[in-house]
């Protein structure tokens, strides 16, 4: 049973195709990553998997389940975690409540009106658990707004994590990284590898070669070869078409 | 850095805002005794008045700064709540009880109506579909001409609620107050609850909440149908204080002054709409007076001060003159 699996996905906005008959497998425990250039169609991809975008065609479905259909909260409810490449966070909020907030998503009974949600002992430990796992956990009462770059992109993760996820979706996690933030990032991932099945989008190649087992080439909204590292790096369409003098 | 910035959980005594707050409270509790040492019932009435705008004011809160949903519409329940005294009134029934239970059942059934469409948008679709429903509503009341029609119509009996007589000034003055605080009080709790989490998710980061897993508009309509219903027992209280319901109760004019009474006293904090609202009702019960004595050609132009005041409020005072205090010395959060 693969963890995630799309057939033939498509999504056109107007006449361009910006999802070209996307398939491709996530298998348990592996790290996929896709790699493209610029306006390749990744986020795009990423959203009709999270269910942001509706597909125009094709299925996804997730541990044998189709959940074309299915809504975005519905689809994170099923055990799908993402993270953005574009830090989506909420500013006013304390990292803790972020992550916090991110752990009640695990919860059904969430219309609570009266306690008071710090006074959840279960899942504030859940919290702190999470904040530590990225380590942040000295930053537990920081406001995200006051957050260096870095260390949102670790909450960002952190929140992923705290809802207890059974495959994550990471859209570019070293986007705007120092090169020792990058390093942190990357040895975090490392030692998650197994933990979660892994959907990984990333421009930075060096850490894509040292993380992936397979990766997946999206050019024009198409995968053009889908090997392991060593093998696209070798791969002559794959060179000529986006690696070139990068490799 | 630390604490939440703006929703701890810990009142901290010694912060301008506790004081503030408390100050604002035991005046808000003595001034019947005031009033009296003056020998003025006037200001019992005007004080009930101002009340009731906290009141209705805190109930948009609940969901503009909270929730981050700008309706311009929440006067249309607190008509609905001045009706549901007058008519049935007119037909005989006096309690105050029955009253307020159907001012709740009617607005909470129509605020779920409206709030399952208008939020299907957000930003200014949503404002204007509060709006259109708010307008609908308004020319509603004016075709009702069995009870008053555009005139609007006389509160024949005030609501009689057990005990208490709300046709005595000061009992009603003191029943809108503990109303008052009742409603802070819920929406403290309901604000650090693990609702109160989402709902200000929902604000900060709509995308985010409903990406892990939360079902934002469920939230989202809930508050709504809270919010409007609060407004409605603003209503409630208003007919009995004015002993009249009419369709102006609901113009849209009305809707926008809740607004800026929550942009006044501070959006996103759950005691502003009280500072907010003693602070427009007070300038614009001062303002025509003052003009008039220094200039009193100009009188009717009273409410360009009040214009550039509330201008200067937007401009200078980003959260508003109760949310500007400091909450403490260290920068942590605010009380109620």
């Amino acid at each position: 049973m693969s963890a995630l699996v799309t057939q033939s996905l498509v999504k056109r906005f107007g006449g361009v195709l910006a999802t070209d008959h996307v398939s491709l497998t996530v298998e348990p425990g592996e790290i996929h990553a896709i790699i493209g250039p610029n306006g390749a169609g990744k986020s795009t991809l990423i959203g009709q998997l999270a269910g942001e975008i509706a597909s125009d065609e094709g299925r996804v479905l997730m541990f044998d389940e189709d959940v074309t259909e299915v809504r975005t909260h519905q689809r994170a409810q099923r055990g799908l975690a993402r993270t953005y490449q574009v830090t989506q966070l909420a500013k006013e909020f304390t990292a803790l409540d972020n992550v916090l907030l991110a752990v009640n998503a695990r919860e059904r009974h969430n219309f609570r009106f009266w306690r008071n949600a710090h006074d959840d002992a279960t899942a504030m430990a859940k919290a702190t658990t999470a904040l530590a796992t990225v380590g942040l956990g000295a930053m537990h009462h920081a406001t995200v707004g006051t957050m260096a770059h870095g260390e949102q992109r670790q909450l960002e993760i952190a929140m992923a994590l705290a809802t207890e996820p059974k495959l994550l979706l990471l859209d570019e996690p070293l986007a705007g990284m120092s090169q020792g933030e990058s390093a942190a990032i990357v040895a975090l991932l490392q030692s998650l590898r197994g933990r979660y099945p892994m959907l990984l989008v990333e421009h930075d190649m060096e850490a894509v070669f040292a993380l992936a087992d397979r990766v997946s080439v999206l050019v024009y909204g198409r995968i053009i070869a889908t090997d392991t590292p060593d093998g696209v790096r070798n791969n002559p369409e794959v060179r000529a078409a986006y690696l070139g003098e990068t490799v | 850095m630390s604490g939440n910035v703006l929703f701890p959980a810990i009142i901290r005594w010694g912060a301008p805002r506790t004081v503030a707050a408390i100050v604002v409270l035991v005046l808000l509790t003595l001034l019947p005794f005031i009033a009296g040492s003056v020998g003025s019932d006037y200001y019992v009435g005007f004080g009930t008045r101002v009340l009731i705008y906290a009141l209705a004011a805190i109930g948009l809160n609940f969901i503009l700064g909270f929730g981050g949903m700008v309706s311009l519409g929440h006067a249309m329940y607190v008509m609905l709540g001045a009706y549901a005294v007058a008519i049935p009134s007119t037909h005989g029934v006096v309690s105050g009880w029955a009253h307020l239970a159907v001012a709740i059942a009617v607005t909470a059934v129509l605020a779920a109506g409206v709030g399952a469409v208008a939020l299907r948008t957000s930003g200014i679709a949503f404002i204007m579909i509060t709006l259109a429903f708010a307008q609908m509503l308004y020319f509603g009341a004016v075709g009702l001409k069995d009870y008053g029609g555009d005139d609007g119509l006389t509160v024949a009996e005030r609501s009689v609620a057990g005990l208490y007589d709300l046709s005595n000034p000061t009992t009603l003055y003191y029943v809108a107050l503990v109303t008052v605080l009742l409603a802070l009080y819920l929406s403290w709790r309901a604000v650090l609850s693990p609702f109160g989490l989402v709902l200000r998710a929902t604000k900060a980061n709509a995308r985010r909440a409903t990406a892990l897993g939360h079902p934002v508009f469920r939230y989202q309509l809930t508050a709504y149908v809270v919010s409007a219903v609060v407004c409605a027992v603003a209503g409630v209280l208003l007919a009995n204080l004015t002993k009249f319901a009419s369709p102006s109760y609901g113009a849209w004019t009305l809707s926008g002054e809740l607004i800026v009474i929550v942009i006044l006293g501070g959006i996103g904090t759950v005691f502003g709409p009280v500072v907010g609202a003693i602070i427009l009702l007070v300038l614009e019960e001062l303002l025509p007076t003052l003009v008039e004595m220094v200039t009193p050609d100009y009188k009717a132009n009273w409410m360009l001060l009040l214009g550039l005041f509330i201008f200067l409020v937007a401009l200078l005072l980003k959260r508003g003159v109760f949310g500007s205090l400091p909450d403490s010395a260290t920068h942590r959060g605010e009380q109620r």
